[in-house]
């Protein structure tokens, strides 16, 4: 028996599209726009002005307070101004925008392995300071700074890192890529990390719709690593949560509210090993990324190693140009990723694909009256009753929101997808989460 | 470029509606309505169109005329309604009582209360009820069923009048109900050949065969199902056990409206709890209360009667019975 989470998930179809097409790196763009927040926490504070030429990895902006995340240039070129400019969100945030000039790195990144250092010989306080100052963020989307991750509060005990090649989105394939051309590379990360927790134990999970992946994964292990343990998993959504990977794996469950750590267990997502064994190794920042472009109506899906800061236009234009049947593009998976408002949104570290949808497939059916099918609390990974959380949040009920255990809620939208009734479930709990956050706010003593 | 449409996750959808949960138990049904057909004759296919028609022109013209709103007749649910008040019927019943059943349960058992996804009670139910009580004479006129044979009907008593029977004479329930005291093979019960019933009640196996579609297609769970039938062989078994003038649990179990009841009937997604152990209790609740009223009760059949008082129980056993916190 393979291993997998209860209660609830969901079996959408996988749309794989791109999971042959090995990653190729995408031409720079003209310009970029790098925003000063990337991250969950405090956006950065700009280092650089209008008219500063700028290399490609130099700091351009530093990291504020514990949880934050430095940002760096992708590129070479002249800094043309620092302005908002919409991101994913919708919102419109401070971004340094960079006319690109060449391509030419701070004389502080090597290219390569560095030659001639055993992996071995870099102490817990090397390689902490090489993720701080890499601005390494958690690639899987959460955007966490991974360095606040790696420095459990005092009294937890760490024994066990997960790394997260789930990669439980339909379509994308970005993980499932650098799974198979990087395995060593994320093999050496993942040792970095466990020395950074001090864990003597690691497991990589790994659904077994990926068998090259975990094949290859495998293969690595026999080679090089100890200790470090390949999972393969039962495919089911959302397993690339945190919480639901953690039960999968090891069966414990991560308290309401709790971190990982609580139950002695870090996770961290491949693309963010992967760019932490770049940092530690090259001292090469977070300026790149795998980013996977796919969507049934594009000519080329694929998977293309991007600069932060890159319109998500130039990715569509390299996979075959914008289909004109395009109704959304969205950046990350269709279950959770956000849908833009243009395709001048750019990449950032948290960017795991662009997923383009045709028109008839991207608009909503209307929504009708709830039937009380109860398939809504079936597929709810977290044991809630999603239909009572609309209601409730329909009559604007925020305490009685709260007492149903609203903020349990991880947004996977496994309610909404299983809807016969198309309704948005998700959108209304969503507003009452807000609204129950708020009523917390306001009760503590301040 | 064209605009861009926006809207916050999930952006796909797994496709279910409910129509395909609606026609799914509608195809669940065709075997129990073929042997319907089959054992009673056309009068079986007339009084299942009649109802089906009824309810969806009620259902229609209300939504229409009454409440102004879009009528949503071709989701499937007044068609079922249709069927199932049908199955709930003798298959002799004059077709203008079929009608009035119809416009109760549409009327009054679902549009009252604001239309598919709104009503407490099963709609289906409340027709028949309404009928049973109203017009008892008509709803116990049970036929024998005789196929295609004969135009004269023969009537004849259900099995379950044999419960009080045995009762009322204390003798042990196995001589009363035998093929030498008037009574019939257990066996018959499950292929219904030569049993007097409802249309729908009168072939178990034709009705299993259809919870297990339901089953494969994943429309229901089993929990309901499950629990009611393990309800009504642990209270009938205890009952028979004391003393054997009760029936045991597999005539219980087969005969009457059980199958239909505990399959299509109390697994209505609107009125049945919404937790896996909200309807243990609910199925347990149905159970109890049928071996109940078979045995004590004024009526022989008392499925209907404790589906629609669970019915009730639905929305406080919704509050209390949550499902399991991750963690």
């Amino acid at each position: 028996m393979l291993k997998t989470f209860t209660p609830g998930g969901i079996h959408p179809p996988a749309d794989k599209l791109s999971s042959r097409e090995a990653t190729v790196p995408l031409p720079l763009p003209e310009r970029v726009a790098i925003p000063l927040s990337q991250h969950i926490g405090v956006p950065a504070t700009p280092l650089v002005k209008k008219g500063d030429r700028v290399k490609a990895g130099q700091l351009i902006g530093e990291a504020v307070g514990p949880i934050s995340a430095n940002v760096h240039s992708s590129v070479s070129g002249t800094v043309l101004d620092i302005e908002a400019v919409v991101d994913a969100s919708g919102y419109a945030r401070p971004a340094v925008v960079i006319r690109v000039e060449g391509d030419e790195w701070d004389a502080s990144v090597s290219r390569q392995e560095s030659p001639g250092r055993h992996l071995s010989a870099f102490s817990r306080e090397e390689i902490l300071a090489a993720i701080q100052a890499a601005g390494i963020v958690g690639m899987g989307g959460a955007t966490f700074p991974t360095r606040v991750k790696l420095s459990p509060p005092p009294g937890s005990e760490p024994g066990l890192l997960i790394i997260n090649g789930v990669e439980c989105e339909p379509f994308l394939t970005a993980d499932h890529r650098l799974m198979i051309e990087k395995s060593r590379e994320l093999l050496i990360g993942t040792r970095f990390l466990m020395k950074a927790l001090g864990v003597e134990q690691a497991v990589i999970g790994i659904e077994n719709n990926k068998p090259d992946a975990l094949a290859g994964m495998r293969e690595a292990v026999m080679k090089h690593a100890l200790g470090i343990e390949v999972c393969p998993l039962k495919v089911k959504y959302p397993q690339g949560g945190e919480k639901q990977l953690i039960r999968a794996i090891t069966g414990r469950r991560v308290p309401p509210g709790a971190l990982p750590i609580s139950v002695g267990v870090v996770v961290h997502n491949v693309g963010t090993v992967y760019a932490a064994y770049e940092a530690i190794t090259m001292h090469k920042p977070l300026v790149e990324r795998v980013v996977t472009v796919t969507g049934k109506s594009l000519s080329r899906p694929g998977n293309y190693l991007c600069r932060v800061g890159t319109p998500v236009a130039c990715l569509i234009e390299a996979a075959g140009g914008l289909p004109g049947d395009t109704g959304k593009v969205i950046a990350g998976g269709p279950m959770m990723g956000k849908a833009l408002t243009s395709t001048a949104v750019v990449v950032t570290k948290g960017t795991s694909g662009v997923l383009v949808i045709p028109e008839s497939e991207a608009r909503r059916q209307p929504a009708r009256d709830c039937i009380r099918c109860t398939k809504c609390v079936k597929a709810c990974p977290m044991g809630l009753e999603p239909y009572l959380l609309m209601t409730l949040g329909e009559y604007r009920q925020t305490e009685a929101l709260e007492r149903a255990r609203v903020m349990d809620c991880i947004e996977c939208g496994s309610c909404n997808f299983t809807c016969p009734a198309h309704r948005p479930l998700l959108d209304i709990i969503r507003l009452g989460k807000s609204r129950v956050g708020q009523l917390m706010k306001t009760r503590k003593p301040s | 470029m064209n605009k861009l449409i926006i809207s916050p996750s999930p952006h796909v959808h797994g496709g279910d509606s409910i129509e395909r949960n609606m026609y799914g138990v509608l195809v669940a049904l065709l075997p129990a309505l073929l042997c319907s057909i089959l054992f009673f004759g056309w009068g079986a296919l007339y009084v299942t169109i009649a109802a089906v028609a009824s309810a969806m022109l009620f259902e229609y013209a209300i939504q229409r005329y009454l409440l102004k709103q879009p009528a949503t007749i071709d989701d499937g649910s007044a068609v079922i309604t249709g069927v199932l008040l049908a199955f709930n019927l003798p298959s002799t019943i004059p077709l203008w009582l079929v009608m009035l059943g119809a416009l109760v349960a549409i009327g009054i058992g679902k549009m009252s209360f604001g239309g598919l996804g709104n009503n407490i009670f099963n709609p289906a139910l409340v027709g028949r009820v309404f009928l049973l009580i109203s017009f008892p004479v008509q709803m116990t006129t049970w036929p024998v069923p005789r196929g295609f044979e004969t135009t004269d009907a023969v009537t004849g008593p259900t099995p379950l009048v044999f419960v009080k029977q045995a009762l009322r004479e204390h003798k042990p329930f196995v001589e009363v109900f035998s093929p030498a005291g008037g009574g019939r093979d257990l066996l018959d019960l499950g292929t219904g050949s030569g049993i007097g019933g409802s249309l729908g009640e009168i072939a178990a196996f034709a009705l299993l065969l259809g919870f297990a579609y339901l089953l494969i297609k994943r429309v229901i769970t089993w929990h309901i199902p499950v629990s009611i039938f393990l309800a009504i062989a642990l209270f009938s078994g205890i009952l028979h056990w004391i003393d054997p003038a009760y029936a045991g649990p597999l005539f219980h179990l087969l005969s009457g409206g059980v199958m239909l009841g505990a399959i299509f009937m109390a697994t209505d997604y609107v009125t049945s709890p919404m937790s896996p152990r909200g309807m243990w209790i609910y199925g347990t609740g149905i159970g109890a209360l049928t071996i109940i009223i078979r045995n004590f009760g004024a009526y022989p059949e008392g499925v209907s009667f404790a589906i629609l008082i669970m019915n009730a129980f639905t929305p406080l056993i919704n509050k209390y019975c949550k499902p399991k916190r991750f963690a």
